[in-house]
């Protein structure tokens, strides 16, 4: 089988510990929380760290707390199990105990956790390949090299002069945001705190992430993702669907996360349409979102905002599906997700 | 020799097999299991190039690298070799071209795997890139560069062109005839098990042992006797247990080579295990195979002639190709009868990993053709699709017009019995919008009757000894890939000699050890191990039961054994235990054992080909597909699928159904998604996250529904379970799509996005179908005129 490249792994037991380490090597060093990204990785050689920093040993990292009403705060070290099964999270956050639950296989999701699902390195078919398939078909901007992660960081990534093989005249990569929970926690308007060497932020969940597949996290290297904060539930209903081949197992090739806050007598108050496995991060759909709000959902609205995800959606070629196809099944996901949640009784 | 069921002890029941408790358990031990003393590990270099000549290779820096042991190429292993006799064209490592990417070019060993694994980066191979052949088209298209030097022309590996009957005249016979082009993708057996080899050299002896899980040890060992120069009796290949092997181990591997090779090289053990992409280059999986199909009827469905051709996409190398290819032809006549019938085939190379045989070998591609086709012939003629083929079934006691002999046929009776359960007369022509119902009958072979090397020894032999214990020891060559056949063996020898399936102790698949027995392919080993061990069984309870008659002072004719008591039939209380007899026995005659053999009756075909089809029985299988298709995303769900079939006798019915069940998985895989696609010149999606095969979540239930003609041929009545009833699972599917959706899939996978397109031109008013345009232009030689049986004679 493929093995592990040697590295030395770390488990401080406070979090400013495992900031100063990240500090101190830079892109020598990575996090690993539950393993089930970054391994692979390793054995394909995208990343080759010197030192990994399991968060295993931090107190409280993957602790849930708070309720519906106040707002639930999930340690990022939950993991996707915890998360997808928390009856909080079923009960009034019930788009994303479907995201979350919708990760992978029940063995991954036991391991995985939603710090990491926030965390996943964007997806492409060139990239998420051996070392030896890569330099078969030759490397891409987002690797380019079979060095891996930690040389390539402080090589100015996207002026190797190597393309990006999926749009070989692009001057960015275009590796897919391939996170089920992110589509949803922008949303459920969360948002998530970071800890660096040089202190703490509140940042959106949104936030996070850059149109970028190769800089598609916005937080410094040093800066650890340690809990996702989820506003007070107030009777939003929530939904997320999911397209991809198979039920199990399989990343999402299209995910579409929709929020709602309707009046006593239907009318959308408040609609949050965001689309995730697109593109290299999740976008939210405005057009659609407008559509919805201030109308109540009838077959008519709800068509009227599924067609306008058609144009918006722009995917390439480089997961599973033509991307014709993703891209035509993006309004027939977001009218199924309306229609649910139109079907769907209050949450309150 | 065969029974009234009422009278087996140990046969038809449903016991558990006799590993299940050790594979449940996790104790057994598969050849990656394996550690000896001072073992050491390999890795493989493979090429990155789909067409390349080796100029030149540089080992030197992974040499050096602490931890490394040693070092081959090519010029360590300049013998070549193959599966069949025909086509000896591989090499363990790529001499001074590679053919695909992923071939072996250079093997390493080193203290563990990590270390292995770091030298391969060190090592420098220079090529000169050569054009790449990347598909039928251009194997056709492009005379050079040639992939083999061998073949009848540029790169095509094999033709076939071949008349029974008065093809021409058959047709002008008919009142309708229809052409239709078909694709079947090819597909990989993606087994859970990835191929491992553990080899030990030792010098003292001058003997090799390798432990490997392969499905076919007897041809590894002729093949390694051949590359490593070394004296047949100087080699010992083990099997161990398979963990899966639907003729992907098959062949003998560069690994199994490889390792040998190093432990001769360094003299310590050395382990080469395949990572999941290794499996992927290694393939010998199906092929992808286009097809164009003439058939010609009569106003109330009579077939008159059929014209069948197909082009098959090999890969680098001529594996099993050179059977594939007549796979292709040779059963369409055993489920049909086609009085004439035309067969022109090439097979080609191209810059891919081999293919090969893949459960049912060849035939589920022509399968998908024919039973799609007789949908169609059937709505031409406003016919029931069920009738169109009732009209034209085989029965028991045909000889085909290519010369295969039926004995049992079961297809009439599997065919009443899968309507009746599926409630395919409430259902065809009445499900909701959306929902559709498709058939399809199919054959498969219960043992290839000639063996893969010409020679007249048997195919399958058994030893048996008695030990004064009143414990069974059966030694055979045959390996359980999965498959059951421990259990057959054990339930057989039980049967016979009036024991329970666990007090027959086992010693299988080891050359040293164990008598021949060719291999787990072709469905043979029920069939032909079977026979061996009655035979033997037999032998070894004559003087058993000599002894107990004398003690009991009856005549032997009148003893019967069963539950571990010999008995007077006429006076049962006149009995005596098994372990007594078996001890008079030997104080009375010696040790107790004997060796039974088997080897299929001579084929009756004499033609260039005719050593392809020919089988002792054929098994027959219907299969029913439910299904409720998304017009809107294209997604097609199963929802159920019934499947009957002709086992002839069911040894254990749970078996049975189990190997039904994991071919109708292993259909569904190959109808609904599974792909071997290229891309840019290599593999697309050489991963099992990727690669995409069904879940549990896709896996309909099973309806399984075993019918039993008694075989004459077969052991106790029994025919195959492992393959036939996977091929009739893709085409019920596909005229299910049709069924439900008035739309013609013709390629498969059917995937959500074809299904769509052939929507979109329905809705165009186009013809509502994706599938092939046409086949290549290209004129095949001047058919060979078979004479057909006399039966067939106009």
């Amino acid at each position: 089988m493929l093995r592990l490249p040697k590295f030395q792994y770390l488990t401080p037991q406070n979090i400013n510990d495992a900031c100063k380490i990240l500090a101190d090597q830079g892109p020598a060093a990575m996090i690993v929380a539950g393993g089930t990204d970054i391994y692979p990785k390793m054995k394909r050689r995208q990343f080759l760290p010197k030192t990994l920093i399991g968060l295993r040993k931090i107190d409280d990292l993957d602790r849930i707390s708070g309720s519906a009403k106040s707002g639930l705060t999930l340690g990022a070290s939950a993991t996707l199990t915890e998360v997808s099964s928390h009856s909080v999270v079923q009960e009034s956050y019930a788009g994303l105990a479907k995201a979350a639950g919708a990760v992978s296989t029940p063995i991954l999701r036991n391991m995985g956790t939603i710090g990491g699902n926030l965390c996943l390195d964007t997806r492409c078919n060139y990239y998420d390949q051996t070392h030896h398939w890569r330099q078969a078909i030759g490397w891409c901007m987002k690797a380019p090299s079979g060095k891996g992660w930690p040389v390539l960081q402080d090589s100015k990534l996207n002026q190797s002069g190597v393309p990006c093989r999926v749009a070989p005249g692009s001057s960015r990569c275009w590796a897919v945001s391939s996170t089920d929970s992110a589509p949803m926690l922008i949303a459920l308007g969360a948002k998530l705190k970071l800890i660096g060497s040089k202190g703490e932020r509140v940042i959106s969940v949104k936030d996070l992430y850059n149109d970028d597949g190769m800089f598609y996290l916005s937080k410094a290297h040093d800066e650890i993702l340690t809990e996702i904060q989820l506003p007070p539930s107030d009777g939003i209903k929530s939904t997320y669907w999911k397209l991809r081949r198979r039920e199990s197992f399989d990343f999402p090739v299209l995910g579409v996360a929709v929020a709602l806050k309707q009046a006593k007598d239907g009318t959308v108050e408040h609609a949050k349409v965001v689309l995730g496995g697109i593109g290299s991060c999740p976008f939210e759909m405005a057009e659609a979102q407008n559509i919805l709000t201030g109308k109540r959902l009838t077959e008519n609205q709800i068509e009227a905002a599924s067609q306008s995800v058609f144009n918006p959606a722009r995917p390439l070629d480089n997961t599973d599906f033509h991307l014709f196809y993703r891209k035509r099944m993006a309004p027939v996901y977001l009218k199924r997700a309306l229609t649910e949640l139109a079907t769907m009784g209050s949450n309150v | 020799m065969a029974k009234a069921k009422s009278e087996f002890s140990v046969i038809g029941k449903s016991l558990p097999r006799v590993d299940a408790g050790d594979k449940c358990t996790g104790r057994t031990k598969y050849a990656d299991d394996l550690r000896l003393p001072r073992m050491v590990y390999g890795k493989i270099l493979p090429s990155i190039h789909p067409h390349a000549l080796i100029k030149k290779i540089d080992v030197s820096r992974a040499e050096k690298l602490p931890g490394v042991l040693g070092v081959i190429t090519g010029r360590d292993l300049p013998i070549q070799f193959g599966i069949m006799p025909t086509s000896q064209d591989e090499h363990a490592l790529a001499l001074d071209r590679v053919r695909y990417v992923g071939e072996p070019v250079v093997a390493v060993a080193a203290l563990d795997e990590e270390t292995a694994e770091e030298a391969l980066l060190l090592i420098d191979v220079q090529y000169e890139p050569l054009k790449a052949v990347m598909s039928l088209e251009d194997a056709i298209n492009i005379k050079e560069p040639r992939i083999h030097d061998y073949g009848p022309e540029g790169n095509l590996h094999k033709i076939v062109s071949i008349d029974f009957g008065d093809v021409d005249g058959g047709f002008g016979e008919a009142d309708h005839i229809r052409e239709d082009v078909y694709f079947y993708q090819g597909n990989t057996h993606l087994p859970m098990e990835q191929h491992s080899a553990v080899a030990s050299w030792n010098p003292s002896e001058e003997k090799m042992t390798i432990w490997s899980a392969t499905q076919t040890p007897h041809y590894v060992h002729r093949a390694l006797a051949k590359v490593l120069e070394l004296p047949d009796h100087k080699i010992r290949v083990v099997a161990a247990p398979v963990g899966g092997g639907f003729g992907g181990k098959d062949d003998p591997f560069s690994h199994e080579i490889c390792a040998c090779k190093l432990s001769m090289l360094i003299g310590r053990p050395i382990k080469i295990t395949l990572t999941r992409e290794e499996v992927f280059y290694a393939h010998r999986g199906r092929h992808p195979v286009l097809m164009w199909v003439k058939t010609g009827v009569t106003k109330d469905g009579k077939i008159t002639a059929m014209h069948f051709k197909s082009f098959l996409d090999g890969g680098a190398y001529g594996s099993y190709g050179p059977a594939s290819i007549y796979y292709t032809g040779a059963l369409q006549t055993v489920t049909y009868k086609i009085p004439n019938y035309r067969f022109q085939a090439i097979r080609a190379f191209t810059n891919k990993p081999a293919c090969g045989p893949k459960r049912a070998h060849g035939t589920p591609q022509p399968r998908f053709a024919i039973e799609r086709q007789l949908d169609r012939l059937a709505e031409d003629l406003k016919l029931d699709p069920i009738a169109i083929r009732q009209k034209n079934m085989t029965g028991p006691n045909h000889v085909t017009v290519n010369w295969l002999k039926i004995n049992s046929n079961g297809s009439k009776e599997c065919t009443e019995e899968v309507l009746k359960a599926s409630g395919w007369k409430t259902k065809f022509g009445k499900l909701p919008k959306g929902k559709g119902i498709g058939f399809a009958l199919s054959t498969y072979i219960c043992g290839a009757g000639l063996p893969i090397y010409w020679n007249e020894l048997p195919q399958s032999e058994v030893q048996i000894q008695v030990d004064r214990s009143g414990l069974v020891t059966a030694f055979s060559g045959a390996i359980d890939i999965g498959q059951g056949s421990n259990t057959v063996l054990a339930s057989l020898v039980a049967e016979v000699l009036g024991l329970y399936q666990t007090d027959v102790s086992l010693v299988t698949a080891d050359t040293d050890l164990t008598p021949i027995d060719l291999g787990t392919y072709s469905s043979r080993v029920t069939m032909m191990m079977g026979h061996a061990a009655i035979d033997a069984a037999m032998k070894v309870r004559e003087p058993i039961f000599e002894a107990a008659a004398e003690e009991m002072d009856v005549s032997i004719e009148k003893l019967e054994a069963r539950d571990r008591v010999i008995f007077d039939k006429e006076n049962p209380e006149n009995k005596l235990s098994f372990k007594d007899a078996a001890q008079l026995a030997e104080a009375k005659f010696g040790p107790i054992g004997a060796v039974g053999s088997y080897k299929p009756a001579p084929k009756i075909g004499q033609y260039k080909g005719s050593g392809v089809g020919p089988s002792p029985a054929y098994s027959f299988s219907t299969c029913v597909a439910e299904v409720d298709c998304d017009a809107e995303t294209g997604e097609v769900k199963v929802e159920k699928i019934w499947i009957a079939h002709d086992i002839g006798r069911a040894l254990n019915p749970l078996s049975v159904i189990g190997q039904v069940e994991g071919s109708v998985y292993m259909g569904l895989g190959e109808v609904l998604m599974e792909e071997q696609d290229f891309r840019k010149n290599l593999h697309k999606i050489p991963s099992l996250l990727d690669y995409k095969s069904l879940t549990f979540k896709e896996m309909p239930p099973v309806e399984t529904i075993l019918v039993e003609t008694d075989e004459p041929n077969g052991p106790f009545g029994a025919k195959e379970a492992g393959q036939g009833p996977l091929s009739p699972v893709i085409p019920a599917v596909a005229n299910a799509v049709y069924n439900a959706l008035g739309i013609h899939i013709d390629e498969i996978p059917i995937t959500p996005e074809k299904v769509l397109k052939a929507l979109e031109e329905k809705k165009k008013g186009n013809p509502p179908r994706v599938g092939p345009k046409g086949i290549p232009s290209y004129n095949f030689p001047e058919p060979v005129k078979v004479e057909v049986p006399a039966e067939w004679k106009r």
